[in-house]
């Protein structure tokens, strides 16, 4: 058995050893279902991790080489705010720190002064400021229930959350369609090539640093799912199918809408969290603060 | 040394500062003094901290018979020069204003003055020491980075008239007038520090003679004395409804209780918001950007501003609560809301700076205006945070002006090649201003977790969430700009002189330095100071603190990778620029055989944040309730 105040970091040293392994296999996955959406036969299971392995051998061309200070910052405080999540830590916190790792990514993107992946810069900044303010609203809205930002309160809680913040459930799913790089909103950069201007906000990163951006993406999908768990926090099987459902819904909608312009994605994250967001967490303040 | 001896010595050692420095002309010498006074206004200042955060609420008795006296002699011979400067250029709404606010002081001084008298004049707390340290270290850095500047600006500019004894004297004048604004505890000697800052502000302000200039500081003097005259107002209340004068007395009127307090404070807090230049005054500060940038920097790191947001900080226990504490907040968040959408649309880096410092303001004011124990923690650790990063990217801002002669964003592209230490230092204020682990990030989040326990907190957390993500937007894409590596380019920043260079290190070492040690300022100033006033204080978990650090230490280690990619790299490669051949000037090879050079020019957003739309609904809302807040007032009174 573990001792008490060692087990945060043994939470977090699983997540930072099995977060890439799950999160490519999700890849994997993600890829043959699509694949079957579109009456192809797709890639084996494990070739998300074939890709990857295949970019790390490549070699390292850069246009600047402040790219590979970037690229590694975004893969270190992408795993930073997952283990902080998972060890149980300060959403508001896990949140800044993924915010953080998220600029350093567009950092890399403007570094390299080419006229693709600037756009796509710019892009991934409208959907960083597209997301963010849900993602608070999230965490503000686990804190009106569980009376705490910290993750383990929050997982600890007997309480259906989901019950309390259906508002702000759908709301994080729409915003997830936008950090899952999913269509509609998968402007700053994409998996269907034909609505992509050439790779968006990866277009000047190549071989290695390629192959950790896609490392950090799987640490961001399997940290972005932990948060659909804690909706579900109180029953782990109703968490689990309701991460399995959730997704297949993200790759549905991703497979039969085409991608937005920047406008409509900004408007529509805003306009649903300023309203199932605020109105569930207004009718909840409401119960909380006034009736009693 | 007696702490009374500290806070004489720095009101009026800048005074004797600025007196020789009126007379002065020679450059050697000028910077001299200015020197010498930084250091020891700086030295001063960490005294009275090292003698004075452990003793709480210290009050002080100064003749106060004739000080009020010289003062009153003094408020008046501005105010003829202001008419005088009014009819000049023809602008009837500073005289009235100014006249209005003379005639409601002698009013004063003829019908109620005779029978009050404060017993103690001056005052002390951490939070007067807070602000003396702000004022007297990154204060008198930009007086000392000044000096270099100016003289830059001048063999740039010689259309300008070269005034700078006066520009110097009025910088030293305008510090003396923040530590006796900070330092006073009589409402009167509070108001003649504030004339003061609103007068050297806008003679600053006016500086070049342009028409521009001089159009502008009239526009930042009218709105100030508009303040100005509900402050006087908020006086006259207080001595009507106590004769004896006793509540004149700052420390007893905000610990007496709110019934009477209520009315001056709601009315100083309006004063508070046209200095501090929240919607719907903020054009006052957007426009005070004409002046030289160390002006710049003054006004929205350690002055003027700041003078505002503190006296609404002191007032937050009798707002705490009240319906007009409310709403007072609410034009604060407001103006973080709009003020951060409107910086999005700027491309003139000191008009972002500009916005970013009101949104930041009004943030602030909307701790202070709902005003519980947490909150008002949050906005002390702000004013503290916002004014070392502001006053660097100020000071880099006019760096940078002064060597490509732009200050427009879209020029700063691959700066990091061109001025790469600059570069670092403005990325670092940057990131001071809104990334994690940095130090308004910190405040941000003290400020979710304070306003999700205080009344009506929900719609300031949903202001907070929508404004600072847009600031996320419009900081990082400067960021992008400035550290994009382009070509040819070649280092400019040799000439920078070891002045300016010794200020902006230690203002870069300062946002850092902060950060790192803001448990111990919080535990050692803010904590002692909030707690005394509401019997309870705030603090962040110690966990997260320990996280935050370690993080901090993470990112200041993560450039030394740089170092490890350096060795056995391949040359860059060119950037992919749709597959046409290119050579390595960025070019594009377009149809009929011709090249195209890359220009590439961020997102402004105009039609979704543009400038006008924004400020007409943002300045709307807040006069709407302004005017609720007025309307209830005039309820009160009557």
């Amino acid at each position: 058995m573990i001792p008490e105040p060692f087990v945060p970091v043994f939470y977090a040293l699983v997540y930072i050893l099995v977060a890439p392994l799950l999160g490519g296999l999700i890849a994997g996955i993600d890829r043959k279902v699509t694949a079957r959406m579109q009456g192809r036969v797709g890639p084996p299971l494990l070739q998300p991790f074939y890709d990857v392995g295949k970019l790390f051998e490549k070699e390292n061309a850069v246009v600047t080489a402040t790219q590979n200070f970037y690229v590694l910052s975004y893969v270190v405080f992408m795993v930073v705010a997952g283990a902080l999540f998972f060890s149980g830590g300060d959403m508001l916190l896990v949140i800044f720190a993924f915010t953080l790792s998220h600029i350093f990514l567009v950092l890399g993107a403007y570094a390299s002064y080419s006229p693709y992946s600037h756009v796509g810069a710019e892009r991934e900044l409208l959907q960083i400021i597209a997301y963010e303010p849900m993602i608070i609203l999230t965490a503000v809205g686990m804190y009106m229930v569980t009376k705490s930002f910290f993750v383990s309160t929050i997982m600890a809680s007997a309480v259906p959350i989901i019950l309390f913040l259906p508002g702000i459930f759908i709301g994080y799913l729409i915003v997830l369609t936008i950090k899952l790089r999913k269509s509609p909103f998968d402007l700053s950069t994409s998996h269907h090539a034909h609505q992509e201007i050439v790779k968006g906000v990866t277009t000047d990163f190549a071989g290695p640093n390629l192959g950790k951006i896609e490392i950090a993406h799987w640490y961001e999908y399997v940290f972005l799912l932990g948060v659909i768990w804690l909706f579900f926090a109180w029953n782990p099987f109703i968490a689990v199918a309701a991460i399995l459902v959730a997704y297949f819904f993200e790759i549905l909608i991703d497979n039969t809408i085409s991608r937005v312009k920047w406008q409509l994605m900004l408007r529509s994250a805003w306009v649903i969290a300023g309203t199932l967001g605020l109105v569930n967490l207004g009718v909840l303040y409401y119960l909380r603060m006034v009736v009693p | 040394m007696q702490i009374l001896d500290l806070l004489l010595c720095l009101i009026l050692f800048p005074l004797i500062a600025a007196l020789f420095l009126l007379v002065v002309r020679r450059d050697s010498w000028r910077s001299l003094i200015v020197q010498l006074s930084a250091v020891a206004i700086g030295i001063v200042s960490l005294m009275l901290l090292v003698l004075g955060f452990d003793k709480g609420t210290l009050l002080y008795t100064v003749g106060s018979e004739p000080v009020s006296q010289v003062m009153f002699f003094i408020e008046m011979i501005l105010a003829v020069f202001i008419v005088c400067l009014g009819i000049k250029y023809r602008k009837s709404l500073s005289v009235v204003l100014i006249l209005l606010q003379a005639g409601l002081l002698v009013w004063y001084e003829t019908n109620m003055a005779g029978h009050i008298s404060v017993g103690n004049n001056l005052f002390v707390d951490q939070f007067s020491i807070i602000m003396a340290l702000i004022i007297g270290i990154i204060g008198t850095l930009i007086c000392v980075y000044s000096v270099g500047y100016m003289e830059t600006y001048h063999n740039r500019h010689k259309e300008i008239r070269d005034r700078r004894n006066i520009f110097f004297g009025l910088l030293f004048i305008f510090l003396a007038a923040m530590f006796g604004l900070v330092f006073s505890n009589n409402l009167l000697w509070v108001f003649f520090f504030w004339e003061i800052t609103t007068i050297c502000s806008f003679l600053l302000i006016g500086y070049s003679e342009t028409e521009e200039a001089t159009n502008n500081s009239f526009l930042a003097l009218s709105m100030n004395l508009l303040g100005g005259v509900a402050f006087m107002v908020a006086i006259i209340y207080l001595a009507i409804s106590d004769p004896s004068g006793n509540l004149m007395d700052l420390n007893y009127l905000l610990t007496t209780g709110k019934a009477v307090a209520l009315v001056p404070a709601v009315l100083i807090c309006f004063a508070g918001i046209t200095k501090a230049a929240l919607m719907p005054f903020s054009s006052w500060l957007v426009g005070a950007m004409v002046a030289p940038t160390p002006v710049s920097a003054l006004l929205h790191s350690s002055t003027m501003v700041k003078a505002g947001v503190y006296i609404i900080v002191r007032f937050a226990p009798v707002l705490a609560g009240t319906t007009e504490g409310l709403i007072i907040a609410l034009v604060g968040a407001t103006t973080f809301a709009f003020a951060s959408f409107m910086a999005i649309s700027q491309s003139n880096a000191k008009k972002v700076l500009a916005y970013s410092t009101i949104a930041n303001l009004g943030l602030i004011v909307a701790c202070a205006g709902v005003g519980t124990y947490n909150l008002m923690w949050v906005a002390i650790l702000l004013i503290i945070f916002h004014a070392i990063a502001k006053s660097l990217l100020f000071l880099c801002v006019g760096t940078v002006e002064n060597r490509i002669g732009s200050r427009n964003i879209e020029d700063m592209g691959g700066l990091i090649v061109r001025m790469p230490k600059i570069a670092i230092m403005m990325f670092i204020g940057m990131a001071g201003m809104f990334l994690a682990p940095f130090g308004m990030v910190i405040s941000k989040w003290a400020a979710i977790e304070a306003f999700i326990t205080a009344p009506f907190g929900l719609i300031f957390i949903a202001i907070l969430a929508f404004g600072g993500s847009a600031t996320v937007f419009f900081w990082s894409k400067w960021m992008g700009k400035i550290i994009s590596v382009m070509r040819d380019q070649t280092v400019i920043e040799d000439t920078v002189k070891k002045e300016k260079w010794a200020v902006l290190y230690i203002l870069t070492g300062l946002v850092v330095v902060v950060c790192l040690i803001f448990p111990l300022i919080s535990s050692v100033l803010i904590e002692p100071f909030v707690l005394n006033i509401y019997g309870q204080t705030a603090r962040l978990a110690q966990a997260n603190l320990t996280i935050m650090i370690m993080m901090l230490c993470l990112l200041m280690i993560m450039p030394f990778s740089m170092l490890f990619y350096g060795k056995g790299a391949q040359p860059p490669v060119p950037p992919y620029m749709g597959g046409r051949p290119m050579d390595d000037s960025m070019h594009f090879a377009g149809s009929m055989g011709v090249s195209r050079e890359l220009v590439l020019s961020n997102y402004y957003l105009e039609k979704t944040f543009g400038e006008e739309r924004l400020f007409m609904i943002g300045a709307s809302l807040c006069w709407g309730l302004l005017l609720i807040a007025g309307i209830m007032l005039l309820g009160v009174i009557l």
